[in-house]
């Protein structure tokens, strides 16, 4: 088992003409991952690598049956594109666009939840991948092997970094949700999935300053999530008010820094590393 | 980014939110100008994008020209909160019977909108927030559907506006929805939203923040950057299209992807403690996919400021490739030396992932007596806050 994203996912990629689009259809193909479709307007009947292109995401859902959609297309289009995957009602629509105009975004996720048969993952995050079943986005394949812990994080290369110290154990699921200040799948949401797989041991939240996802996702494991949590926040000495790389990653006056949000995890049981490194040890710790 | 006062009056007037006419100055004599023009009394308003201008003396009333002329000279210059003022507002003083608030802003924790309204306006919205929250109205406003005239009325009655002022405030909300939406702002905030004893309601303060993820759409914004107060290295470093803040220690830094240099920051501030209070110099993240060349921009960067004593390089090659990353390395250190600017500061690299063997191993054969590698990050920060440290 694993979360969102398994073995019968059929894919589609949005952009898949794009020389991004291109690089990453060729790394998610050679990961195992099941690549039934491309979409770019106006390139239908191309192929990239056998794989046919059509002009809409409905043509390319109809003729392929693809579950799940990889968005790579430029900022000013991806509005356009989401609402196209929704429309199509792909079940799964995973935004790796960085740069999206926040009023578009908060857009296409208020079209998606109106709409209620599209989970959204993103955008400005590198996806989510289910080790040895099926790999969606820009996350390396190779990294890591199928196994015990649940990781959802808000940045690519702690996700990164997170997989390779775990790598003998392996992961059922990891799931980048992006670090932009409205994204379309939360701690929440990943926690909630974790909770409720079989094959998941132990979650891994990797969080970052910004916002209050994290403080929202400590009260949400008090209530409703029995399995261990190990956390890992970043950003205890960035600056207030400066923007560190994520546009969702800044310090307003007092709110959103790291240190309120290590409290409100650790006050509801979650065991905090100070270090990515010291939190992949205490997830060892867990598994003896 | 964020506005001015007087930008964000600008974006306002063209929105048809109603503004006080008013003259932006760089000098006292333009300011002295500026009232003449104006007429009868004026406010000179020092434009620095912080809060508490009143209280730091940088708002003064002037009944003639010459008045405004010396509140300026007193104001231009002025420190407020760390911020130089290096521009005044002179504007036409409002009678003012009442202050009110209204603002639209992104609200994160909901993923769509928020409109807050109150009657206590004028003082710091956080205190009415905290004192008096019955009187701070918050409504939700749908990302698609927008600030209706429905929605506007709903918000009116929420903040329970007097009778006599209602329509006017339905309508200024639905302008100032129209600021957020056709600027692509992320806050646009009036305080105080002034009522005259003649019942005009009028925006006198503004705040608008701007989403620069959309800057491409909006070929006027450039003309609103304004990049007097910042760091000089952060500039050139914007120049390179490198992602870079400014901090205030010793070690520099250099990672890819937001997330882990954020944590490279901690773990080297964490392992400095051991070292006299050694903390990270800057933040520095080459994103994903990042070429040689842009690894050594970065480096060139980093180097160039005066304050570092040793750098970290701490790389986990996902798209990154870690050989391109090892071989910035070693032609930053060429070019410098090239330059006439050796490098003189020692680089602890740390490289996993993508062709990390590669990477290390094109490091290790570089013959670069300052290049220092170590295996693991918490090891590597440790080594770094010892070098800066000098110990």
């Amino acid at each position: 088992m694993a979360i969102f994203l398994d073995e019968n996912s059929k894919i589609l990629v949005q952009g898949m003409t794009g020389s991004e689009g291109t690089k990453h259809t060729r790394r998610m193909v050679a990961s195992g991952t099941n690549v039934v479709a491309g979409v770019t307007p106006g390139k239908g009947g191309q192929e990239v690598d056998g794989i046919p292109v059509f002009n809409s995401v409905q043509e390319a859902v109809a003729a392929t049956g693809a579950n799940v959609s990889v968005v790579f297309v430029p900022p000013k289009f991806t509005k356009g594109a989401v609402i196209e995957a929704v429309d199509a009602q792909v079940p799964l629509c995973v935004v790796i666009t960085e740069g999206v105009p926040v009023h578009d975004t908060a857009s296409f996720f208020q079209y998606a939840q109106n709409a209620g048969t599209t989970r959204v993952i993103g955008p400005n995050c590198p996806g989510l991948i289910s080790p040895g079943k099926s790999n969606a986005g820009i996350i390396p394949g190779d990294i890591t092997q199928s196994g015990r812990i649940g990781l959802v994080s808000k940045s690519g290369t702690l996700t990164y970094q997170m997989m390779f110290e775990l790598r003998d154990i392996g992961f059922s699921t990891c799931v980048g949700i992006g670090g932009d200040p409205i994204i379309g799948t939360t701690h929440i949401d990943a926690l909630a999935a974790f909770q409720a797989d079989p094959n998941t041991e132990v979650i891994v939240m990797i969080g970052e300053i910004g916002g209050d996802a994290e403080e929202r996702a400590a009260a949400f494991i008090k209530d409703n999530v029995t399995k261990p949590v190990v956390g890992y926040v970043a950003g205890f000495t960035a600056p207030e008010g400066k923007t560190m790389g994520h546009a969702g990653a800044i310090v307003s006056g007092s709110s959103g820094t790291a240190a309120a949000k290590q409290s409100a995890l650790e006050a509801v049981g979650v065991k905090v590393g100070k270090t990515p490194s010291e939190a992949a040890r205490l997830v060892r710790e867990l598994l003896k | 980014m964020d506005l001015y006062e007087y930008q964000a009056k600008d974006l306002f007037a063209a929105h048809n939110v109603p503004v006080v006419p008013g003259k932006v100055c760089t000098t006292a004599e333009e300011a002295r100008a500026a009232a003449a023009e104006i007429g009868g009394l004026v406010v000179v308003k020092a434009q620095v994008k912080v809060g508490g201008r009143g209280k730091a003396g940088g708002v003064k009333l002037a009944q003639t020209p010459d008045e405004a002329f010396e509140h300026a000279t007193n104001i231009l210059g002025l420190d407020i909160k760390g911020h130089t003022v290096r521009k005044i507002l002179v504007a036409a003083a409002a009678d003012i019977e009442t202050e009110y608030y209204v603002s639209f802003l992104l609200d994160r924790t909901n993923r769509s909108f928020l409109a807050m309204a109150s009657v206590e306006g004028g003082m710091e919205i956080e205190e009415v927030a905290a004192t008096k929250p019955e009187a701070l109205a918050k409504i939700r406003v749908d990302a698609i559907e927008g600030c209706t005239k429905e929605k506007a009325t709903e918000i009116v009655e929420a903040a329970n506006f007097p009778a006599d002022v209602r329509d006017q405030i339905v309508d200024i909300l639905q302008n100032l929805w129209n600021v957020l939406v056709k600027e692509d702002a992320t806050l646009v905030e009036v305080n105080p939203l002034a009522k005259t004893p003649e019942g005009v309601v009028l925006a006198l303060d503004g705040k608008v923040s701007l989403d620069d993820n959309a800057s491409y759409r909006h070929e006027a914004h450039a003309a609103l950057v304004d990049n007097s107060e910042t760091d000089p290295i952060e500039l050139r470093a914007t120049e390179l299209d490198l992602n870079y803040v400014k901090l205030d220690g010793e070690v520099g830094i250099i990672g890819n992807g937001a997330g882990l240099v954020m944590s490279t920051l901690d773990v080297v501030a964490y392992a400095g403690e051991e070292f006299g209070g050694v903390k990270p110099a800057n933040f520095l993240d080459i994103g994903g996919g990042a070429s040689a060349q842009v690894m050594a921009n970065g480096l060139d960067i980093v180097l160039g400021d005066p304050d570092v004593k040793a750098v970290f390089v701490n790389v986990f090659g996902g798209i990154t490739a870690c050989d391109a990353v090892a071989n910035g390395i070693v032609q930053a250190v060429a070019m410098l030396a090239d330059r006439g600017e050796p490098v003189t500061k020692p680089i602890v690299c740390r490289i996993d992932g993508n062709n990390a063997a590669e990477g290390r191993r094109i490091l290790d054969e570089s013959g670069i007596a300052l290049i220092e590698r170590v295996e693991t990050m918490d090891d590597a920060a440790r080594r770094v806050a010892q070098l800066a440290a000098g110990k």
